[in-house]
């Protein structure tokens, strides 16, 4: 069981600062995040693409401002539980008792939900067979590559995690990559090279080509596809492999009782709490009147939350409001030498 | 204002006026439309405001950029016909547009 005084869902720039928020008025905090790796949106959706409206940082990229949340609150030694989505809320008298996809506890005496959009999970194919195969012969992601050793394995999709995939895969299986228009949204060298490989017969590729249909008992055997004029393919494979990138669900959220509009959680503007007590919304996934879907804007909702959440973990104690450039205390914890 | 008509997967259509300068997403949203959850807002980062274009209008509108050709490579079975609604500016060109959402986004 880990105790702590807030947990933050999400590991996005809206709920990094707010451990900074949280850290700076002397409140513990660990942060769960269902991605591999901090960041959140910036990282996933586009940590090479330039942001331009970050006060007073007049360009950088999404993971340049992850970088330097993470060094900002590298003062606080935060503990991250990555590859973990929050399942289960619970009461327990003052305090809220937590569960993760992967059984990881916390004690707490406040949440902030700082989720994004929902929690990142792989697009899936829409042919409904598909769900069938799911976790036995069609997969998302590769977890254990040695399985597709001198098999037939179709990819689908046109990003760099197909084209790596594939190109990888050509070296011990027989791959065909299939991707629904001749160009692709990978870097331009795989491309090249998956181009190179379909030249030499070391891997098949079908543009303009989506699936249609899958076919086998308990394993795949083959799978149809369809091309753009209508014409279909049957090609023999053992697995199939979608890499569509990923979307966002809310998921378990919810079933935690907050107020829900359109994929968002209502809060007020006062500390962003919703309309459960000691449960705080922060960043893109909430919404009041007025709201920005910017990156400030969650910094300043994580700022006021931050302080919502003090009465919960500190109730006998009075928070008073102090600047960084003056506050002992605050410095203190900065862990800066003077 | 122009008119801009969604047709929805469940089988209604929805003539809604749309002020100019809004986009074709906005349009939807701000009105209730369902079915366009324009996850990321607008910023071209999801593929889940994406629409089927009437096809007569395919031509009349502006062109893709690329990373709206790479976004659909994610969006829920695209077509030669799907757009992102976000990036379709409504003006007096598109009084008329018709557009159908998908069963889903996602």
């Amino acid at each position: 069981m880990n105790k702590t005084d807030v947990l933050i869902i999400g590991a996005g720039p809206t709920g990094l600062f707010c451990a900074h928020q949280l850290g700076i008025i002397g409140l513990s905090c660990e942060i769960v995040d269902n991605l591999d790796k901090a960041g959140g949106q910036c990282i996933e959706l586009y940590p090479d693409k330039p942001i331009y409206d970050i006060p007073a940082v007049p360009e950088c990229t999404g993971e340049e401002l992850t970088n330097n949340l993470l060094k900002q609150i590298k003062p606080f030694n935060i503990k991250f539980h990555l590859n973990e989505r929050v399942e289960e809320l619970k009461k327990n008298q003052n305090r809220w008792h937590v569960k993760t996809s992967g059984g990881v506890e916390f004690d707490v005496a406040a949440i902030v939900i700082a989720g994004g959009v929902g929690s990142f999970e792989p697009r899936k194919f829409s042919v409904k067979e598909c769900e069938k195969f799911e976790g036995g012969s069609l997969f998302y992601s590769i977890k254990d590559k040695s399985i597709f050793k001198d098999k037939t394995i179709s990819i689908f999709g046109g990003g760099d995690s197909a084209l790596d995939w594939a190109i990888e895969l050509s070296n011990v299986s027989t791959v065909n990559l299939i991707h629904r228009r001749d160009g692709f949204s990978g870097v331009e060298s795989s491309v090249q090279k998956v181009k190179e490989l379909n030249d030499q017969g070391k891997l098949n590729l079908f543009t303009k080509y989506q699936m249609d249909s899958l076919s086998g008992d308990k394993q795949i055997e083959s799978v149809k596809i369809k091309h753009d004029e209508g014409e279909i393919k049957e090609i023999k494979s053992d697995y199939v492999l979608g890499f569509f990138g990923l979307i966002m669900q809310l998921g378990p959220i919810l079933d935690w009782g907050l107020n829900i509009n359109k994929k968002t959680v209502e809060v007020n503007t006062k500390n962003f709490e919703t309309n459960v007590s000691g449960i705080f919304a922060i960043g893109d996934i909430c919404s009041y009147p007025g709201k920005l879907k910017l990156i400030l804007s969650g910094f300043h909702e994580g700022a006021l939350a931050a302080r919502g959440c003090f009465k919960y973990a500190k109730p006998d104690e009075k928070l008073r409001f102090e600047f960084t450039t003056t506050s002992k205390a605050a410095q203190e914890r900065l862990g800066i030498k003077k | 204002m122009a008119k801009i008509t969604y047709h929805t997967h469940d089988n209604k259509t929805h003539k809604i006026d749309v002020q100019k300068g809004l986009t074709v997403m906005e349009g939807a949203i701000q009105n209730d439309i369902p079915g366009i959850d324009a996850d990321c807002g607008g910023g071209m980062a999801c593929a889940t405001c994406h629409v089927y274009v009437k096809e007569e209008w395919l031509d009349k509108l502006p062109a893709k950029e690329d990373g709206e050709e790479d976004m659909l490579d994610m969006a829920f079975e695209p077509k030669n016909n799907s757009r992102l609604s976000c990036q379709l500016i409504v003006s007096d060109e598109l009084d008329g547009l018709e557009v159908n959402i998908p069963s889903k986004q996602g």
